[in-house]
């Protein structure tokens, strides 16, 4: 009886899937654990492939190869209506035909049970999703947010193991996505059914998801918790898609140290060879009393709370973004010359 | 500021001057015969009179307007049925193959329509080519006498008019979101009941158009009728063009035709309404 307890046991298993639509492989050889109840994130520019690699777990497209275990079983060979899994589309895809009580029992009255607990549960839903007042409206009466909303419920009342939703805030302003991203996150946990998202939007998902997975070109880049990914990215392209990133290009000598134009970090135990240093704008540090890396700012962007500064220095064409205190550096003029200091501890190496 | 306004009138008036002329007028000439008495030799009396309405509801005539209501309704169904599932297939169909498929669809209307129908002649006669190959798969009765009949004509308008509903139905189908359908699926409908709830509905106005153009042409029909049905067979269309051209009793033509506009008029009206409530449902189209 050493098998692990069943609540560490994924929910879901994607175990090496891909996808062809001729040449091009939209999904390649994708593997991923998701927990149960997690809220997991499938993130990538657009073209990446997550909106296929969900269209496959929903049932919409034939995998190449590879199995989808719910719970341990495929559900591969499975068509959409039997798969105990819903899909929240993206163009919410309610009917145009039905009211918005209709909608929300409609995948109920597919499962046939009886009338009243179908009333019951479609009650139940629209209180929960403040949707009452709108019971016996048409969908076009109502607003995108509210759309949304009924979406949302009508996948959720099927009581699905495992929610998915395809860019469920696109389509909303971004007032309103904010709240929602918020919402969203504190329904899932009310539920308590695991969601995976699919968004093109790095900074939903770090807002949102519990996990999330980059993907690119159909493969899988990197699978960890928003921190994770975003302190220790995987490579260059990953580094560059989550928050911003600044890249300085050089080399690392044999005694452990990157060199570029004035420039010097201490990188002990890298390999020698060209390589690039990435560091987040947060993480240098403007010293006004000289010492350090010489530049001149360029160019100041005033965010309230911060300023990101745009500084010049002679390793790197492009000019280094530096995130700091609003307050501490009101009176930095244009052109003016600026020393800044560089955490190894902060920076990432990628070999070229 | 009137100019700006009345300019869309502007560019629309050769359109309606040629409609009042061409069309408004000569029917309506026509029309105001039903209401005067036919002369003796043919021609018009101008005598107000309301006989030939009594004539239109006379047993005899009533009932070919009737019967032939019913082939139109036959038609109509068969015709949809048969056109549903070809827009169907049409509209799945990879994008870039639905413009050759739709050509195919259509493609019968751009030859004559008295060739398209005496070419079915030639194919239900009795030395005809279906009774030909009945005899080479094995048959050895009398020939069927397939030519001449009301299922002739049925099959005649059914072939004529299939293309017409196909784009109809074509058009709705092509306008409606996929994601309705996959939504449905994904919710835990079948196949069928995703059809009858979803897609059926959803495009039912195309359905509509379809058949009320395909029921309004048939009962008005008369080449058809003459030429697949037999001298023997008679639509209300025949029955009109008799009192015209034959019995010349254009009093009572013109009633005869005053009923068929009626009934189209009623079923136009029907049919917009029918669109008008779905019109609604073109919110679910992405946009």
């Amino acid at each position: 009886m050493n098998q692990e307890p069943t609540a560490q046991e994924p929910i879901l298993r994607i175990d090496g899937l891909s996808k062809s639509f001729g040449p091009v492989r939209a999904v390649d050889n994708v593997s991923l654990d998701i927990q149960r109840n997690e809220f997991f994130a499938l993130l990538g520019p657009s073209g990446c492939g997550k909106t296929t690699l969900l269209r496959m777990l929903a049932g919409f497209e034939t995998p190449g190869s590879g199995r989808i275990l719910l719970d341990g079983t495929d559900i591969a060979p499975l068509s959409p209506e039997k798969r105990p899994l819903n899909l929240m589309f993206q163009s919410y895809a309610l009917f145009p035909h039905m009211t918005i009580r209709k909608n929300l029992s409609y995948g109920l009255e597919m499962e046939r049970l009886a009338k009243t607990e179908i009333n019951h549960r479609v009650d139940e839903i629209m209180a929960v999703t403040d949707l009452t007042p709108f019971a016996e409206r048409k969908p076009e009466q109502l607003s995108g947010g509210q759309k949304q909303r009924v979406a949302l419920a009508r996948s959720l009342i099927k009581r699905p193991k495992v929610l998915l939703l395809d860019e469920p805030l696109g389509a909303l302003d971004k007032k309103l996505r904010e709240r929602m991203q918020l919402e969203l996150k504190r329904l899932q946990h009310e539920v308590g059914i695991t969601f995976i998202i699919v968004t093109h939007d790095q900074e939903e998902a770090l807002v949102m998801a519990d996990r999330m997975a980059i993907l690119k070109d159909g493969r899988l880049l990197q699978c960890g918790a928003p921190e994770e990914i975003y302190e220790h990215p995987a490579d260059r392209f990953v580094a560059n898609f989550i928050g911003v990133m600044n890249f300085i290009s050089g080399v690392v000598t044999p005694n452990g140290s990157f060199e570029a134009d004035g420039l010097s970090v201490p990188m002990p135990g890298a390999a020698a060879g060209p390589a690039t240093l990435a560091i987040r704008p947060e993480s240098i540090a403007v010293s006004m009393n000289g010492g350090g890396i010489a530049g001149s700012l360029v160019d100041a962007a005033y965010h309230g709370l911060d300023r990101v500064l745009h500084v010049k220095i002679a390793a790197c064409e492009t000019p280094l973004q530096v995130r700091v205190p609003a307050h501490t550096s009101a009176d930095l003029g244009i052109g003016s010359p600026i020393h800044l200091g560089i955490d190894p501890d902060r920076c990432r190496l990628f070999p070229d | 500021m009137s100019f700006q306004a009345s300019r869309p009138n502007l560019l629309a008036a050769p359109a309606v001057a040629w409609l009042l002329v061409f069309m408004v007028l000569p029917c309506l000439l026509i029309l105001s015969y039903a209401f005067f008495e036919r002369g003796t030799w043919g021609g018009v009396v101008y005598d107000f009179t309301l006989e030939n309405f009594q004539r239109v509801v006379d047993p005899l005539y009533a009932k070919i307007f009737l019967n032939s209501a019913r082939i139109a309704g036959l038609v109509t169904l068969i015709a949809i049925l048969i056109a549903y599932p070809a827009a169907y297939a049409i509209n799945r169909a990879p994008k870039h193959r639905q413009a050759m498929l739709l050509f195919f669809a259509v493609l019968p209307f751009w030859s004559n329509y008295l060739i398209r129908t005496y070419a079915w002649i030639v194919l239900l006669n009795r030395e005809g080519l279906l009774n030909n190959l009945l005899r080479m798969a094995g048959y050895d009765g009398e020939p069927l006498s397939l030519l001449y009949s009301e299922g002739a004509v049925i099959v005649g308008l059914v072939y004529n008019y299939l293309p017409f509903v196909i784009l109809a139905i074509y058009s709705t189908l092509s306008r409606l979101n996929p994601e309705l359908m996959e939504a449905s699926r994904d919710l835990g409908g079948g196949p069928v009941s995703t059809f009858l709830r979803v897609t059926l509905p959803l495009t039912m106005s195309g359905v509509a158009a379809g058949g009320v153009f395909v029921f309004v042409l048939s009962i008005g029909n008369f080449v058809t009728p003459a030429l697949l049905g037999g001298g023997r067979f008679q639509m209300i269309g025949n029955v009109v063009y008799d009192q015209f051209l034959t019995a010349n009793d254009w009093p009572f033509g013109a009633a005869l035709g005053m009923v068929l506009i009626a009934t189209m008029i009623i079923l136009l009206f029907l049919q917009g309404r029918a669109t008008a409530h779905a019109s609604g449902e073109r919110a679910g189209a992405p946009s």
